[in-house]
Parts: C-alpha cells; sequence; structure tokens
C-alpha cells in the first residue's frame, strides 16, 4: 500500500466519519505480477453487517484478507490504493499486523481449528493476548462457545481434541475462536457454507446480537443470506481483461442490500441477484 | 405387476454381474507381492544376523557378562578384566556431545531456515550446500575433526579426547538434524499457521504453539536416528585419535575430568576387538557381545525416541 502517503492520510482522518470502521478507495490486489481484483471502493459502517457476494473466483476472500493484512503470510500478495482502518492506513510501515489482527478477528473459509482440545482452541486468543486472569478463562470459553452455537453440543467434552468434531461443529468453534478476545471486527468468510439449517440461523442470529457491539464484514455464497442478514452488499464479479486475456475480479456495486437486491443500478448485479447470471 | 418384477430382477442381475465382479488389478498384486518378498528379505538378513551375533558371544552374554559391562580393553582375549566399559562410557558422551550441541543448533538453524530467512537465492544456495554437507563421507569429518578440534582447539578440548570426538561427531550429524527438522516443519499445514495468525500471534508465538508442537514428532524421530548413527561412526573416531590398544585409569561413568583425557568408543572396540580375532580367536567371541551390547543401546535409545513421540502425537 504505497499510494496513501502520510499527509493524505492525515487529511483525510480529519474529515473521517467516526461510523465508518473501514474506507476502502480504489483498491487493487496482486499476487506476484498478477493483478487479481481491481477497483474496490467501499465504507464498512460501525455496528453493520457488511456482505460481499459475487461468483467464485472474483476476489472477496482476496478482498476481506487485506482487512486483517492476512495477505501478508501470501508470498508476493500486496495492494495498492488506499485502505483505512478508523481514519489509519492500514498498510503503514507503523502498522504492527499482529495488533491489527487482534483489532480484526476472522473466521477463515475452511474451518481451521488447532489440533488442541476444544477449550484451549477458544482459549488461545486471550492467552496470547495475556489480558485475563486465568481464572476468567472458563467462563470466556464458556460465553464464547455458547454465542457460537456449539456450547451444549461439546459441554461434556472441552477436553478432547477438536480434530474430532464434524465439519460444521469446526467451522462454529473457529467462530468462537475469533470472537473470544472480543475483537472490534469480525471478517467471516463464508461461515455457514458448511453448517446444516438449524446451525446457520443459530449463527445468523448470533451475528445479530454481535452487531450491536461489532462491525461483520461476510463472504457468503448464500444470496438469501446476504439478504437476510446484512445491512450494506458489495457485488463483486470476475471479468476478462480484454488486452491481456487474464481474468480479474472487480467491485460492479456497492450499496445498502436493500438497493442491491430490489433495484441495483448495475445489470450485472440484477442478472446476478435474481439468478441469470452467466 | 408382474413386468415389473421381470424388470427388476433384470436390473439386478445387470448391477450384481457389474459390481460383484472382481477387479483384477494384476498390476497391483504383483507389485504387492513384490514389495512383501523385499519386506521379508530385509527382516531374515536381520534376524540372521542378530542370531549369528547373539551365539558368536554367547559364551561371554552368558558366562560374564556383569564384568564384561565393567571391563576394559585388554591385551589378551582371556584376560578377566576385558570389557566394554570404556566404551560404553566413551559412547555414552558423544551420544551427550550430539544431544547438546547438534540437537539445538540443527533445529534452531531448521526453525530460521524454514520460518525466518528470506526465500531468496542465498538461502536456497545454503539449503542445498546442507543437503551436500549430509552425503559427505564420515571420514572428511574425521579430517576436520582432527585438524580444528584436535589440533586447532587443543586448549579445550585437551587433542585427542572424547571432546574433541564429541564435537566431530555432533558436526558431522549436524546436517542430517537440519535436514530432518526442516522436512519436519514444511509439513506443518498452512491453515495451522494462518489460523494462529488470525487469532493475532506473533510470529514466535505461532511457531512455538502451533508449529513446534505439531513437528515435533518429526523433528524427535529425525534427530534421534542421527543419535544412533553418531553412536555407530567409527572412522571419524580413528582419525580424532580414539586409543585402540590398552586404555588405563578407570575413571567412572559421569567423571567429567576424563573429557580431556583419552578415550575410546564402541565402534572402536568392536573394530578392533574384530582385527584382533585372527590372533587370538577368544576376540571374535568378545566382539560379538560388544556389537549385542551395543545393539541394545542403540535400542534403548530408539525405544526413548519412540516412547517420547507418542507422548508428543498425543498432546498435539
Ligand atoms: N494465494 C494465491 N496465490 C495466487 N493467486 C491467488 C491466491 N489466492 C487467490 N488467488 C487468485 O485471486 C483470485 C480471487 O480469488 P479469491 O480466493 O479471492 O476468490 P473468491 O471470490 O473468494 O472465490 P470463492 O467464492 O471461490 O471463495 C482468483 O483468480 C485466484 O486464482
Ligand atoms: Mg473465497
Amino acid at each position: 500500500m504505497t499510494a496513501v502517503t502520510d499527509a493524505t492520510a492525515a487529511a483525510e482522518s480529519e474529515a473521517f466519519p467516526p461510523d465508518v470502521v473501514f474506507r476502502v478507495k480504489d483498491l487493487d490486489c496482486y499476487y506476484g505480477s498478477h493483478r487479481a481484483v481491481r477497483y474496490v471502493t467501499m465504507d464498512v459502517r460501525e455496528r453493520e453487517i457488511t456482505a460481499m457476494i459475487g461468483p467464485s473466483g472474483c476476489g472477496k476472500t482476496t478482498v476481506l484478507r487485506c482487512f486483517n493484512r492476512m495477505n501478508d503470510l501470501i508470498e508476493g500478495a500486496r495492494a495498492t490504493g488506499t485502505l483505512l482502518f478508523r481514519g489509519v492506513n492500514l498498510y503503514d510501515s507503523r502498522v504492527d499486523p499482529v495488533e491489527v489482527r487482534r483489532r480484526v478477528g476472522m473466521v477463515f473459509q475452511k474451518p481451521n481449528p488447532f489440533p488442541k482440545s476444544i477449550f484451549d482452541n477458544v482459549a488461545y486468543g486471550p492467552r496470547i493476548a495475556g489480558a485475563v486472569p486465568k481464572r476468567e478463562l472458563p467462563d470466556i470459553v464458556e460465553a464464547s462457545l455458547r454465542r457460537a452455537a456449539l456450547f451444549d453440543e461439546v459441554k461434556d467434552r472441552l477436553k478432547d481434541s477438536a480434530i474430532g468434531l464434524s465439519g460444521g461443529q469446526q467451522q462454529r468453534l473457529c467462530i468462537a475462536r475469533a470472537i473470544a478476545t472480543s475483537p472490534d471486527v469480525l471478517l467471516m468468510d463464508e461461515p455457514c457454507s458448511a453448517l446444516d439449517p438449524i446451525s446457520t440461523a443459530h449463527i445468523e442470529e448470533l451475528m445479530h446480537t454481535l452487531k450491536e457491539e461489532y462491525t461483520i464484514v461476510i463472504v457468503t455464497h448464500n444470496m438469501q443470506q446476504a439478504a437476510r442478514i446484512s445491512d450494506r452488499t458489495a457485488f463483486y464479479t470476475a471479468e476478462v481483461d480484454s488486452e491481456t486475456n487474464v481474468r480479474y475480479g472487480l467491485l460492479v456495486e456497492f450499496d445498502t442490500t436493500e438497493k442491491i437486491f430490489s433495484n441495483p443500478s448495475d445489470e450485472r448485479t440484477e442478472n446476478y441477484v435474481t439468478g441469470r447470471f452467466g | 405387476m408382474r413386468l415389473g418384477r421381470v424388470f427388476d430382477d433384470r436390473t439386478r442381475k445387470a448391477v450384481t454381474s457389474t459390481v460383484y465382479k472382481r477387479t483384477r488389478d494384476v498390476k497391483g498384486a504383483i507389485f504387492r507381492t513384490l514389495l512383501q518378498v523385499a519386506l521379508l528379505v530385509a527382516l531374515l538378513v536381520l534376524a540372521v544376523l542378530l542370531v549369528d551375533t547373539v551365539l558368536d558371544g554367547w559364551s561371554v552374554l552368558d558366562g560374564r557378562l556383569g564384568d564384561f559391562l565393567a571391563g576394559g580393553l585388554r591385551s589378551q582375549s582371556g584376560d578377566p578384566e576385558l570389557g566394554v566399559f570404556q566404551g560404553i562410557r566413551g559412547s555414552l558422551w558423544i551420544a551427550v556431545f550430539v544431544i547438546v550441541l547438534a540437537f539445538p543448533l540443527g533445529i534452531g538453524a531448521a526453525i530460521y531456515l524454514e520460518e525466518y530467512a528470506p526465500r531468496s537465492r542465498l538461502t536456497s544456495f545454503i539449503e542445498l550446500n546442507i543437503r551436500n554437507l549430509a552425503g559427505v563421507p564420515s571420514v572428511v569429518y574425521g579430517l576436520l575433526g582432527l585438524a580444528i578440534f584436535v589440533r586447532g582447539l587443543e586448549d579445550i578440548t585437551g587433542g585427542k579426547s572424547v571432546t574433541a570426538a564429541g564435537i566431530t561427531l555432533a558436526v558431522l550429524v549436524l546436517p542430517i538434524v537440519i535436514i530432518t527438522s526442516s522436512e519436519a516443519i514444511r509439513a506443518v499445514p498452512g491453515a495451522l499457521r494462518e489460523a494462529g495468525y488470525g487469532a493475532g500471534a506473533t510470529k514466535w508465538e505461532v511457531i512455538r504453539t502451533q508449529i513446534l508442537p505439531y513437528a515435533a514428532p518429526g523433528i524427535l524421530t529425525g534427530t534421534l536416528l542421527s543419535l544412533s548413527r553418531a553412536i555407530g561412526e567409527a572412522a571419524p573416531l580413528i582419525l580424532v585419535g580414539a586409543v585402540t590398544g590398552f586404555l588405563g585409569g578407570q575413571s567412572g561413568l559421569l567423571d567429567v575430568t576424563q573429557l580431556q583425557e583419552r578415550f575410546t568408543a564402541m565402534p572402536i572396540v568392536i573394530t578392533r576387538w574384530v582385527q584382533q580375532s585372527g590372533r587370538d580367536g577368544g576376540f571374535a567371541t568378545a566382539a560379538a557381545a560388544a556389537i549385542v551390547v551395543m545393539l541394545v543401546v542403540v535400542l534403548l535409545l530408539n525405544s526413548a525416541a519412540i516412547f517420547l513421540r507418542n507422548h508428543f502425537e498425543k498432546k498435539r
């Protein structure tokens, strides 16, 4: 992220609306020399659920992983343009990605529990942050598991390995792990894709509750889910660059969910949300 | 109704005739037999060697095992004080040097190479050279030990001492420790790293709480195999001056003053006795008994390794 100089960042933050958590402007994401995602401009607002929808490979995960600098871990991945987190340029050299990730939690597309006990999985974040006394850990673990709609299923085997859980249970465990540290923002990459309708309903309920305190960005392939739970929706799609013949993702439209689903401005959005895509 | 039944029967027959068919995987069956033969040959050779050695050494193992374990290098096979104590002592000290020097250095280097080093030409050049070093004949390490640890650092090592030998063998197995540890660290799933970083862990926290516990069984297996290798090496020890003849002074197993004194080790004792057996047949029996003793020591070490590995595997 080179485009943002301190001067512009300072100027931005002066006029920075307090309810904007992320401000994204002309963000491009690269994998090596491949400019995989282009022209992303959107604001993520506080205590709202922002949904990102679009066909497979259009760059939803890539953009989401910029929000907590997870893409730093991928060799050759970088981004240009503006990405402000509460007015601070997220890719400023003074920014510590570890601190960012403590404030911006993430649930990954594939469940990735640690090969440790269920308890240790949820307690991991609070433990390394070192912010809570040891005796409070059981309460935090229980509360997080309850919010992720998992506690009743695992309360008798908190000491068992998390690897023994089913795929859907593992995903809910990952949600519990992400909220155990009470982050400001929660990024969720298709958190419900492996879940049954009941668990999905639980998670959606959870998001509704969390919304009172947190800001949530969710990637989903489930259009009804986006329509049900989100306040704003970003529609991405993939196109082929006419000059170089490479496929890239781009943000087509970003607006209130109501507008996106009832009266989108762009024809591509309309085709997608009405199921006439491709 | 009637038509339906006929149709059902025919369908069922058609289905059974395909799914009941034994797939004739002839190549697979041949390959499997070959593999079993290979395993059988390896085990047979091992068993024959073992039985033969035990039988050869039986009169010593059965008759005077206690004295044999406590005795030292002597010039006559009939000497009642002939035994392997000095050899065991030397080998155990070498093991201590390998554990204390090669393990932390090797594992540390592997962590650095896999987790911290930038993916540059220099790094891959270094990795390539470590691989080459692992293939260098052990005599070359003996020469290196003689030049550096025996002659160059004589003030510290005391010259031809167990210290010089221990350091030489630690250097010998260092590349193997690095390679096997790197391999184990590389096998840690990327999703695990991401999960750790995603939960707000620093690099070191991810390494300590996720990568090392996950890689521990693999690292352990590799490092302990390299320990067995160090204990079995004879060639470099001859170059750094292991004693083959009479070795006086019976200091205890853990007596540190011996660290700068002349030494011997199990492979040397065995080699020497086998050489002497032409002149004095009793040494053949002693050599066989010494081999059995050494095998038991190595087996004990490996069992400890397996025990530790299972322990770590359960924990991860
Ligand atoms: N680690 C990577 N290295 C190189 N290219 C990548 C990497 N990850 C993603 N890409 C590329 O970036 C583009 C966007 O991928 P991304 O994973 O963001 O899509 P997505 O919208 O999340 O798709 P899905 O809905 O299938 O999860 C794709 O063309 C993909 O090939
Ligand atoms: Mg994705």
